[in-house]
């Protein structure tokens, strides 16, 4: 790592005057009897490549600017709704195109991400106390995912039926 | 920062991803994928625009764009500066950041009360 | 089985070293060896002047944290069978300044453990001749989880926001200030809100989670800290929306 300083002149004891100055060591790192240099290392830029549980945990911080990306294409659909027939078909056939398909087809893997680590981390933050007792934080995942069944099911509902 | 607002702004970040979670999945399936690449049949337009008349539904669409947007806001800004240590960049990231959201509640806003035609 | 495994043990002297450096070692290989026992067998037979913590060698102390290939454990609970064929690096607790070899120095560590003020806040004691403060089994159970902390610090060095903002108050701090806050004894959560709700504090963490994985006494300081961001925002919501009264 240093090979040129752990193989200096073999100084082991404390207060040889000349020490401070020998090569390689940095100005003002002087070690002193009674106030030793600490030694702190910088964190890297890449520090959340560095270990899987931290590329996750930025992946999933990632996972908004999917949330972001689609709460605008949903605008978007929304403003050519009032637009008319014509401005509303153009904004269906553009997200019909090959490119939008494929950034669609991340952004719902994101989402879908986003969701599971959601519901599997609200435990931890949410206690939920049913007569005194902690409800367990399985029970509490379980509510979540039962509720998202459930409400996909109505907002699909909505979408499939509204021709009739 | 003022730090007498955060609390307020991880709430919106909290209820906007709970908004997200539950329902975005379900939405970016049916609108960006199953619609357009025609593997389910689409809602005609009339359909659509009968269904945005309704209050509820429009009050239900504001909440579904703008909550996640204030959640967008939060992580972006924290992965932005922690991500990439820009500690000295720590308001401009914040003000940038929430204001993106205020700016689409704002548009989302305009966009539902003008939708009348 | 092998006989011997080889350890990799960060060096750091700074009486003659400007930056830390690697110095191997290569031990008995014994089924029942922690790396700690290598660490004690080094220091005995081959390199009197390894320097590094420890006392009880029965994970309560928690004194003998270090980093062990990249993951903070604490050295007597960890076995070497586990980390064959080697080679296994041992490396001083990260985000932490090197003292010397594999110490750091827990001084800011100590510091903000004490600025939680992590004891029982009262308004007023009660004279000693009404008796003790007397506590259910549910009350009890409400911070427990949260009480067994042994300060080994692993989860400062599972902390990436330790490592970006030294100042950041941390996993162990702020999970033992919700134990107090969460303890039917202590009237003192409004003082420990003041000290905590700034970036520094509670908001600082992201919830990264890794505090809660490498915690050998299941303390889950991620989950502390969380339900810490979720009472502080709704308390502050209610200062706003309510009347002072009524709160």
């Amino acid at each position: 790592m240093n090979g040129d300083m752990s193989g200096g002149a073999g100084l082991h004891h404390v207060g040889d005057g000349g020490m401070t100055r020998r090569a390689g060591l940095q100005p003002g790192h002087a070690y002193m009897r009674y106030h030793p240099k600490w030694y702190r290392r910088r964190m890297s830029v890449w520090w959340w490549l560095q270990k899987g549980s931290y590329a996750q945990f930025v992946l999933r911080e990632l996972t908004s600017v999917a949330v972001a990306f689609f709460a605008f294409i949903f605008l978007w659909q929304v403003w050519a709704l009032g637009q008319g027939p014509q401005a509303y078909a153009h904004v269906v056939a553009r997200l019909g195109t090959p490119l939008a398909v494929v950034l669609s087809v991340v952004g719902f893997v994101l989402v879908l991400y986003h969701t599971v680590t959601w519901f599997n981390l609200a435990p931890a933050a949410m206690v939920v106390r049913v007569s005194g007792r902690r409800v367990p934080g399985w029970m509490v995942a379980a509510a979540n995912y039962a509720a998202w069944v459930l409400l996909s099911a109505v907002v699909a509902w909505f979408f499939l039926g509204a021709n009739q | 920062m003022n730090e007498r607002l955060t609390p307020f702004l991880w709430l919106l970040f909290s209820a906007g991803g709970t908004v997200a979670a539950l329902l975005f999945p379900v939405h970016v399936f049916l609108v960006a994928l199953a619609f357009p690449l025609g593997a389910l049949p689409a809602p005609s337009y009339e359909a659509l625009h009968g269904l945005v008349q309704h209050p509820l539904v429009r009050i239900y669409i504001f909440v579904l764009i703008s909550l996640p947007l204030f959640h967008w806001a939060h992580r972006f800004r924290y992965t932005l500066y922690d991500g990439l240590q820009l500690y000295h960049l720590t308001n401009l990231i914040a003000v940038l950041c929430y204001g993106a959201a205020l700016a689409g509640t704002a548009a989302t806003a305009y966009v539902l009360l003008t939708l009348t035609r | 089985m092998a006989s011997t495994i080889t350890l990799a043990v960060t060096r750091y002297r700074p009486e003659e070293e400007a930056e830390p450096t690697v110095e191997t070692y290569t031990v008995p290989f014994r089924k029942d060896w922690v790396v700690l026992d290598a660490l004690n067998h080094i220091k005995d037979h081959q390199d009197g002047t390894l320097s590094y913590r420890w006392s009880c060698r029965m994970g309560v102390c928690g004194s003998c944290g270090m980093m062990v290939n990249g993951s903070p454990k604490l050295t007597c609970a960890a076995f070497l069978s586990d980390y064959a064929p080697g080679p296994v690096r041992v490396e001083p607790l990260q985000f932490f300044p090197i003292v010397r070899d594999l110490i750091v120095d827990i001084g800011e560590f100590l510091h903000k453990l004490k600025k939680v003020k992590p004891w029982i806040v009262r308004a007023e004691e009660q004279p000693l001749s009404e008796g003790e403060y007397l506590q259910t089994p549910d009350e009890v159970d409400a911070y427990k989880a949260f009480s067994m902390c042994i300060n080994c610090m692993l989860c400062y060095s599972a902390c990436p926001i330790v490592g970006l903002e030294s100042h950041f108050t941390g996993p162990a701090a702020i999970a033992l200030a919700q134990r107090y806050n969460l303890d039917s004894r202590d009237q003192g959560a409004s003082g420990r809100v003041e000290i905590l709700s700034d970036h520094e504090g509670m908001w600082g963490c992201t919830f990264v989670g890794d505090c809660s994985r490498v915690c050998p006494k299941n303390v889950d300081p991620a989950a502390a800290i969380q339900q810490y961001k979720l009472t502080t925002a709704v308390d502050t919501l209610k200062s706003w929306l309510l009347p002072r009264g009524s709160r």
